[in-house]
């Protein structure tokens, strides 16, 4: 493990950022922080780069514990949310800076930020202020200016949230390449799931100041410990209380379900495709259509519980009020940090994958 | 579409009114200040500014000017410093404390300084034995201006440190820069203009600060009067083509500082955008 949170907790003033938060992250990997915007993730990231202090536990980089080590000795980058690049200085100065303290030689410092500069694509453009760079450009140089003590960690603090949505895509691209080009253990933080699942090799997931998940991607999606997990990677129905669909039997009172719009399949009674599945759905009424660029997301009312799921485009219009059978393949049901996958039993029969 | 047009008559009779109201306050006052001061001719205006008490008073006001400034400078960077970028507590007291200054009334300023350190004060004797004279001398007047200006500085740079934020210094200080070395490469380029246009406030307070000074000079001609308190004097004997000539010389130090202030107001709001 290259980072070790061993029992982190935080506070401030009477709200409780990080509660007993312990993970470690290896050496090499892309990690995100995702969680909702408060949870304490941020705090996280600026406890590891030593600008916050903890309360109690312990933060080892690199096997040393490193409580007691101010941020400028634990040999990290860090890239801020607004990158906080220094106004009064050009890009070169800016990625200099660092280097110019240290009191590396003149000659080396030229090296090192010109190489630096061209690594990120925008030589030619190191007399500009930032001021007069693009968003994209100005992390860009925040990102250089990260990497020029050749850290061992670089941590990123919502890198992408200055950034409009369509710039935005290109980057995350742009930096996960970059990151794997200089082959440095890296840890971001990010509100956006899918920011997170694009970019990161693992993923923790934090919540009101706790450790909910941490995983890859596809095994967070695919078992999610709590219903908070459930319900923030991917879109996600939690029902506190299930009575029971066709297919499925009651669950226990204690157990939450989690219906994610891909288990579920909506259609008219005319039609053909369908024909086989109507003895095992259930009947519902369509109450909101949303449009959401490529489908449509419809919502349900059935068994008095409201299902979603998303339509293609190219299949029949439908209207709000209309009379639809609704089938669910699946659901999770998450009892105590334990995740089962219950299959509609009367789907056994038929290959669904037809569909 | 009718476009609503920004010259009505509220426009004119708005700029009428301020026109008056600044001449009746303002020009007029000060054309008479220069007026009168060259009533008795030239050689009465050169023969009262070149008074040797004048020119005293003169020296003792850029000097105590000067010094209140520095005090004033370095209090007030520090101050801001602490209410900006660490949090602690009774911090809103402190903030609200800054502000005093301002809304006690000047002779009070004065009092207060003769009761805490005139004869009858316990550390008077502690003074005394210290051969420190405070008050009826020069530190007196020192204190009273530092006091009356304390929160100028101060008050000019919070909200430019507040609209900042700490990232820039953040990230400053994990490449290793210390703490004076963040203070001059990152936090002073951007406080700049509004630390200098503090200073020139707080330059023109101490000049023509009065009301403190008065009560704890003691009016020593040559000793512990500013110009202030000197045209003061001269008014008081009658003099008064000598005291608006006296006085037009401070006008004029105060149109310098005025000029300066302008100027750094411009880079001010050409440095927010």
């Amino acid at each position: 493990m290259y980072v070790e949170m061993k029992n982190i907790s935080k506070s401030f003033a009477d709200c409780k950022a990080c509660d007993d938060i312990s993970f470690g992250i290896e050496q090499g990997k892309l990690v995100a922080l995702l969680g909702p915007s408060g949870s304490g993730k941020t705090t996280l990231l600026r406890m590891i780069a030593g600008l916050e202090i903890q309360d109690g536990g312990d933060i080892l980089i690199d096997g040393r514990v490193v409580n007691d080590v101010p941020g400028k000795d634990r040999e990290i980058g860090f890239v801020f949310q607004n990158y906080a690049l220094f106004r009064y200085m050009t890009v070169y100065d800016n990625i200099a800076y660092g280097l110019k303290i240290k009191k590396v030689p003149a000659k080396q410092i030229r090296e090192t930020v010109m190489e630096l500069i061209g690594l990120v694509g925008l030589s030619g453009m190191e007399k500009r202020y930032p001021a007069q760079l693009s968003g994209g450009q100005k992390q860009r140089v925040a990102f250089a200016r990260a990497l020029a003590l050749k850290p061992k960690l670089l941590l990123l603090d919502e890198p992408f949230a200055a950034i409009d949505a369509k710039v935005r895509k290109e980057l995350r691209n742009w930096l996960k390449d970059m990151i794997s080009r200089v082959g440095i253990t890296s840890i971001f933080v990010t509100h956006d799931q899918d920011e997170a699942v694009e970019v990161a090799d693992d993923i923790l997931i934090i919540n009101e100041g706790r450790l909910e998940q941490i995983g890859r991607p596809l095994d967070i999606y695919k078992h999610p410990n709590t219903p908070f997990v459930a319900q923030f990677i991917g879109s996600s129905v939690v029902l506190d209380s299930f009575t029971g669909f066709k297919g499925f039997d009651e669950v226990k009172n204690d157990s939450k379900v989690v219906i994610r719009p891909e288990f579920v399949e909506a259609f008219k009674g005319d039609n053909p495709r369908f024909n086989k599945l109507i003895s095992a759905a259930e009947k519902g009424t369509l109450r909101n259509i949303q449009f959401r660029g490529n489908c449509l997301e419809i919502s349900l009312e059935v068994n008095g519980v409201i299902l979603s799921t998303n339509r293609s485009l190219e299949r029949r219009p439908v209207r709000i009020g209309d009379e639809m059978y609704v089938i669910v393949y699946r659901i999770y049901v998450i009892n105590n940090e334990e995740t089962a996958v219950h299959k509609n039993v009367l789907l056994k029969d038929i290959n669904v994958e037809m569909l | 579409m009718r476009v609503r047009k920004n010259d009505g008559p509220v426009k004119w009779v708005l700029i009428t009114i301020s026109a008056l109201f600044l001449f009746v306050m303002l020009i007029l006052p000060l054309i008479y200040v220069i007026v009168t001061s060259f009533k008795d001719g030239v050689q009465y205006f050169v023969n009262a500014i070149t008074d040797e008490y004048a020119k005293k008073a003169l020296i003792l006001t850029v000097w105590v000017t000067a010094i209140t400034v520095i005090c004033n400078t370095v209090f007030g960077i520090f101050a801001a410093w602490c209410l900006t970028r660490y949090s602690f507590k009774g911090k809103k007291r402190i903030s609200a404390l800054i502000d005093l200054p301002v809304t006690v009334s000047p002779i009070i300023v004065g009092l207060i300084y003769v009761l805490t350190y005139g004869r009858q004060s316990a550390v008077y004797p502690i003074l005394k034995n210290l051969d420190i004279k405070i008050i009826f001398a020069v530190p007196g007047i020192v204190l009273a201006t530092v006091f009356v200006t304390l929160p100028f500085v101060a008050r000019e740079i919070i909200p430019v440190l507040n609209a900042k934020g700490t990232e820039e210094e953040e990230a400053a200080a994990l490449m290793g820069a210390s703490g004076f070395r963040i203070f001059k490469d990152i936090t002073f380029p951007h406080i700049k203009w509004s630390l200098l246009y503090g200073i020139v406030l707080c330059a023109a307070r101490a000049m023509g600060e009065f009301g403190a000074v008065s009560v704890i000079s003691g009016h020593l001609r040559g000793k512990t009067n500013t110009l202030p308190l000197y045209i003061e004097l001269l008014y008081q004997g009658y003099d008064f083509t000598g005291a608006f000539a006296v006085s037009s010389v401070l006008v004029i130090m105060a149109v310098c500082i005025l000029i300066l202030r302008s100027i750094f107001e411009k880079n001010l709001i050409k440095n927010k955008d």
